[in-house]
C-alpha cells in the first residue's frame, strides 16, 4: 500500500510539473482561455477535502501497470516497419475483432449514450443504432480489399495506381484532421472524466497524465502494444457493462417490462421518454436525421484509425472475420449501454446521494452529465464497482487515443514523410524513427490543445471529424475501389471538396456559428453538412475524372485490372512477418 | 505478381464470375443494410407514431425500440451472411483461381 501510495504521489508530482509547463506554453499561446481555466483550478482546491477514491485509484494503476508490461513485451518484438505500423501482420480475426471495438468504443459512447438514455429515454437507442451501422458497410465494402491492397495507410490503397504526391497529402491532410480533432474530444474528455473522479488530480494533470502513457505505448510498443492495449480494455469495458446491466436487470427481477415501467414511473418525463424520437423538448427535422445518418454511417467507415487496424491481420479472411466479431461485440455494447441508461434512470435519478439539489431537479447529478453510469455502478456495487467502472472509463481512453495517435502518425511518417519528401527512398529505420517524433509530436499537442479546449464547447467535434471522414476518406477510397474511372485528378479534386466543403460549411452551421462564435443564426441550418457535402465528393470526383483526357490518367484508368486481380485475389498482398 | 499470372487471371472465366458474383453480394447487403438504417431514419422523422405506440395495450415499450434492436441485430447478422458466404464459396474459387494461374 505505501508503495503505491508513494507511486501514485510520485506520478502526481510530475504530473503536475509537466503541467505547469504546459501551462505556461499554453498560456502564451491562449492568455484568454488560461486564465479562464485557471480561475476553475484555484476554485477546484477546496474539492481535496474529499477523500480519494483508493478503489479507482488503484484499480487504474494496476491497469497501467500491465498495460507497461505488454509495452516492453511489444517493445522488444517490435523491430521492423511492419512490427511497428501493423503488429507484424500477425493478428488474428479474433483479436483484431476486440481491438476494433476497444479502438470504437469510447468513452464517449458508454458515458454520452448511458446519459443520453438517461435524459431522453427512447432517443438515446436511436443513435446507437447510427453508430453501429458504417460496420456492415465497412465489411462488405473495404475490409478484405484494404488488407488486400495497402501497407499501412489507407493512402496506400487510393494511391495504389494513382499519382503518390498529390494523393498521399491530400489522405494525409484529411487523416490529420480527423485525428488531431478526435484527440482534442478524447483529450477534454479523459480531463474532465479523471477530475470528476478523482478530484485531487487536477484536469491539466490528468490530461498530461494520458498524453505522457500514450507516448510511451505508442513510442515503445507501435501497433502490438496498441492493439493489446485495446484488446484489454475491451474485455474490461464488455465485462463491466455486462455486469452492471445485469445488475440492473436483477433487481428488476429479469424482467424488460419492469424495468421500463418503472423508469416511466420515475423520471420527470414520464411517458414522454418514450415516446419522443428527437432529445426531448426538440423539433424533428428529417433532412437534419438523414444527415445525421450519412454522417455517422459512412464516417465510421472512414475514420482513419479504425482503417488502420485491417493493416494488422494475416489476411483477408482475418480481416474480414475480425469485423464481424467487431460488429457483434459493438451491438452487444450498446444494447447493454440501453439497459445501463434506463437502469440509472431507476436506480441513480431521485437518489439524494447521487442528485445535485433534489429540490430542482431529480435528474441532476453531481458531477455534471456524464456521471449516469458511474453512479449506477456505485448504486449496483458500491464503492469498489464504481472504482472499477471509473477505471474502465479511462483505460477506455488511453486506448482510444493510442490508435488515433498512431494512426496520426503513420499519416505523418508513411505517406508525407516517406513516399513524398523522401520519394519512397527513406529507409524503414528513418521512416520508423519519424513516426516516433510524430507520435511525441502529436501526444504533446493534444496535451496542449486538450488544455487550451478545456471550458471551450467541444460538442461539434464529433460532427467535424465523422463529416471529414464520411465525405473524403470514405468516397475516395470507395471509388478507387471500384470505379476503373477514377485519376488522379478526380481523386485529389474530390478530396478537397470533401475536406473544405465539410469545413466550410459546420462553420457556417448552427454547432459552430451560433453556439461558438456567437455570430446569431446559421448561415447554413443544418448541423450535419454530409447530405450536401457528400454528393457534392462524387459528382467533382466523376467529372473531373471523365473530363481528364491526360496520358498519366490513361494509364491510371489501365492499371485498374492489375489492382482489381490484387484486392480479388490478394496475389502480391503484404505478409505477414515471420517472427 | 508476374505478368504471366495476372494474364492468366485476367482470362480465367472464373475470375470473371468471381469479381460479378462478390460485387453483387457486397453491394447488395450494403443496399439492405442502408433501406434498413434509412427506412428507419425516415420512420423517425415522418411516421413518428409507428415508433411511439406500444407494442401492446398494456406495455410502455415503443415498437421503435424492438425496430431499433432488430436494426442492430440484422446489421451483425447480415455481416454473418456475408462472412460465411465469403469464407465457404469465394475462398476456394479464390484459390483454384491462384493455382491454375500459377501452373
Amino acid at each position: 500500500m505505501k508503495t503505491l501510495t508513494a507511486l501514485l504521489f510520485s506520478i502526481l508530482a510530475l504530473a503536475s510539473g509537466i503541467s505547469q509547463a504546459a501551462d505556461a506554453v499554453v498560456s502564451s499561446v491562449v492568455p484568454v482561455v488560461a486564465s479562464a481555466s485557471g480561475v476553475v483550478v484555484a476554485a477546484a482546491a477546496p474539492a481535496a477535502e474529499i477523500p480519494i477514491n483508493w478503489h479507482a485509484v488503484i484499480m487504474f494503476l494496476i491497469f497501467v501497470a500491465i498495460t507497461l508490461v505488454i509495452t516492453y513485451w511489444a517493445a522488444t518484438r517490435t523491430k521492423t516497419a511492419t512490427d511497428f505500423y501493423a503488429a507484424g501482420r500477425g493478428v488474428t480475426g479474433l483479436q483484431n475483432g476486440m481491438a476494433i471495438a476497444g479502438d470504437y468504443m469510447s468513452a464517449a459512447s458508454f458515458l454520452g449514450i448511458a446519459a443520453l438514455v438517461y435524459m431522453n429515454g427512447f432517443y438515446g437507442l436511436i443513435f446507437s443504432v447510427g453508430w453501429l451501422v458504417g460496420w456492415p458497410i465497412i465489411l462488405f465494402l473495404v475490409a478484405e480489399r484494404l488488407r488486400n491492397l495497402g501497407k499501412y495507410t489507407y493512402a496506400d490503397v487510393v494511391s495504389f495506381r494513382l499519382k503518390q504526391g498529390p494523393i498521399r497529402v491530400m489522405a494525409a491532410i484529411s487523416s490529420l484532421i480527423v485525428v488531431i480533432w478526435y484527440l482534442i474530444g478524447q483529450a477534454v474528455g479523459a480531463g474532465q472524466l479523471l477530475h470528476t473522479l478523482v478530484p485531487q488530480v487536477s484536469y491539466r494533470e490528468s490530461i498530461v497524465v494520458v498524453g505522457a502513457l500514450i507516448i510511451i505505448y505508442v513510442t515503445f510498443g507501435g501497433m502490438k502494444a496498441t492493439t493489446w492495449v485495446q484488446i484489454i480494455k475491451a474485455g474490461l469495458l464488455l465485462g463491466g457493462a455486462t455486469l452492471m446491466a445485469l445488475g440492473v436487470m436483477s433487481h428488476e427481477g429479469f424482467s424488460f417490462e419492469k424495468l421500463f415501467s418503472d423508469a416511466v414511473a420515475i423520471h420527470p418525463k414520464h411517458l414522454e421518454i418514450m415516446k419522443s424520437v428527437v432529445p426531448i423538448g426538440a423539433k424533428a427535422n428529417p433532412i437534419e436525421s438523414i444527415s445525421l445518418g450519412l454522417t455517422l454511417m459512412f464516417g465510421t467507415a472512414g475514420l482513419p484509425h479504425i482503417l488502420m487496424r485491417f493493416f494488422t491481420v494475416t489476411d483477408a479472411k482475418a480481416a474480414r472475420k475480425s469485423v464481424l466479431y467487431g460488429t457483434c461485440f459493438i451491438g452487444f455494447f450498446y444494447i447493454l449501454t440501453f439497459i445501463i441508461g434506463f437502469g440509472a434512470i431507476v436506480l441513480v435519478a431521485n437518489q439524494p446521494a447521487y442528485v445535485a439539489d433534489i429540490s430542482k431537479s431529480i435528474l441532476a447529478l453531481k458531477g455534471g452529465g456524464s456521471m449516469p453510469a458511474v453512479y449506477l455502478s456505485h448504486a449496483i456495487g458500491g464503492d469498489f464497482f464504481l472504482g472499477f467502472i471509473a477505471a474502465v472509463a479511462f483505460a477506455t481512453i488511453l486506448a482510444v487515443v493510442s490508435g488515433l495517435t498512431l494512426a496520426g502518425a503513420s499519416a505523418l511518417s508513411h505517406d508525407i514523410y516517406a513516399s513524398v519528401i523522401k520519394k519512397g527512398k527513406a529507409t524503414e529505420k528513418e521512416e520508423v524513427w519519424v513516426s516516433k517524433m510524430s507520435v511525441i509530436g502529436l501526444g504533446i499537442i493534444a496535451v496542449l490543445l486538450g488544455i487550451a479546449f478545456e471550458k471551450q464547447n467541444v460538442a461539434y467535434i464529433v460532427a467535424l471529424t465523422f463529416s471529414i471522414a464520411a465525405c473524403t476518406n470514405f468516397p475516395i477510397l470507395v471509388l478507387s475501389i471500384f470505379w476503373r474511372g477514377l485519376t488522379t485528378r478526380g481523386a485529389v479534386l474530390g478530396g478537397y471538396t470533401g475536406i473544405i466543403g465539410s469545413i466550410g460549411l459546420l462553420i457556417i452551421g448552427p454547432t459552430v456559428w451560433t453556439k461558438v462564435l456567437n455570430m446569431g443564426p446559421a448561415i447554413f441550418p443544418y448541423d450535419f453538412p454530409t447530405f450536401v457535402v457528400l454528393p457534392a465528393v462524387l459528382i467533382v470526383a466523376y467529372f473531373a475524372s471523365v473530363t481528364d483526357s491526360s496520358e498519366s490518367g490513361q494509364k491510371e484508368r489501365d492499371a485498374y485490372d492489375a489492382q482489381l486481380i490484387r484486392a480479388e485475389t490478394g496475389l502480391g498482398a503484404e505478409m505477414a512477418s515471420s517472427h | 505478381m508476374s505478368l504471366l499470372i495476372a494474364s492468366n487471371i485476367q482470362n480465367n472465366p472464373k475470375y470473371l464470375q468471381l469479381v460479378k458474383q462478390r460485387d453483387n453480394l457486397s453491394w447488395t447487403l450494403s443496399a439492405l443494410v442502408c433501406i434498413m438504417y434509412f427506412g428507419f431514419t425516415l420512420m423517425i422523422a415522418f411516421t413518428p407514431d409507428i415508433l411511439t405506440r406500444p407494442i401492446s395495450d398494456t406495455s410502455v415499450i415503443p415498437m421503435g425500440m424492438l425496430i431499433g434492436v432488430g436494426v442492430i441485430v440484422a446489421s451483425a447478422l447480415l455481416t454473418g451472411v456475408y462472412v460465411y458466404k465469403a469464407n465457404g464459396t469465394f475462398d476456394p474459387i479464390v484459390q483454384e483461381i491462384v493455382r491454375e494461374a500459377s501452373k
